[in-house]
């Protein structure tokens, strides 16, 4: 295997297009084993065709984002789940 | 001196009249990958192809080296708009390899060593389109561009070229692969310039 890869702070420009937030900076669970860490720590191939970005425990693809003139096409299927830091949504409680 | 108009000098080596839509003209080979390179030996390598009904044909890399091969010089084309011309390989027809092969399946589902898949008819692997091709320009394929041996199917954009081809799927059903269930065109002909999936 040839380490032909750049890390998951690859993906925070491509994805501050889509999110409002730092994605890079939220931690990521791999939906094929479980393994639980910050979207940094992946390894991403790319950028072209798409960026590809996979599980640094098992290699599966956890993300998927191509990018043509008009349209952003984003993947998740491989993460089970994201913890985002947010700002306190203290002030926004009933 | 004397002038002279592009219509009395034929077909030209390099011309535009070779480069479709949107596309530049390379002398290099760019690599691009979805994931690591598979260092697969020949020795472990095999082919096979999987029917509609499950039935299994297998070949290994030594009966790949046995069956007739061909020497296509094609132009290739990258959804990434690089074209490549004159590209020379060698490598086995998919005439020969699904000549016992008996199908009415309409769709392949193009499987590599690495997970990647991709799609297409399977009239487009046949009738001299298609090949598994295992040496490029007088050498050994090298992993990086899909060896020991991948697929060469140059009328297409080349994501459909499989890299490190382990197999074919034959299906009645279309199946979308990598890169055409994540926005790229479920065909890819590059002089429709059918990049992605609403092209």
């Amino acid at each position: 295997m040839s380490a032909d890869y750049l890390d998951g702070n690859a993906l925070a420009g491509p994805l501050a297009e889509i999110f409002t937030t730092d994605v890079s900076a939220a931690v990521g669970r791999c939906a094929s084993c479980g393994l639980t860490g910050p979207v940094a720590s992946l390894r991403v191939y790319g950028p072209a065709p798409g960026l590809v970005a996979r599980c640094p425990g098992c290699n599966e693809v956890m993300l998927r984002l191509v990018r043509s003139p008009d349209a952003a096409w984003l993947d998740l299927c491989g993460t089970a789940c994201l913890r985002i830091p947010m700002e306190s949504a203290e002030g926004n409680s009933p | 001196m004397a002038t002279f108009t592009r219509g009395f000098h034929g077909k030209r080596r390099g011309g535009d009249d070779r480069l479709p839509p949107g596309q530049y003209l390379t002398d290099d080979f760019p690599v691009l990958s979805a994931g690591p390179t598979p260092q697969i030996l020949p020795s472990e390598w095999e082919f096979t192809v999987e029917t509609e009904t499950g039935q299994v044909h297998r070949r290994s890399w030594q009966e790949l080296m046995a069956l007739p091969s061909e020497t296509p010089t094609v132009d290739i084309h990258c959804v990434t708009t690089w074209s490549k011309l004159d590209t020379t390989w060698q490598g086995v027809s998919l005439d020969v390899l699904l000549e016992d092969v008996e199908t009415a399946a309409e769709y392949a589902l193009v499987h590599s060593y690495g997970g990647y898949t991709t799609n297409l008819p399977l009239e487009d692997l046949l009738d001299g389109k298609a090949w598994i091709a295992y040496r490029y320009d007088g050498e050994e394929l090298h992993p990086q561009h899909g060896g020991p041996a991948r697929l060469l199917v140059p009328h297409l954009y080349f994501w459909k070229s499989a890299k490190w081809v382990r197999g074919l799927q034959l299906l009645n059903e279309d199946s979308p692969g990598f890169w055409e269930t994540a926005g790229y065109n479920n065909y890819g002909d590059p002089w429709r310039e059918q990049r992605y999936a609403d092209d």
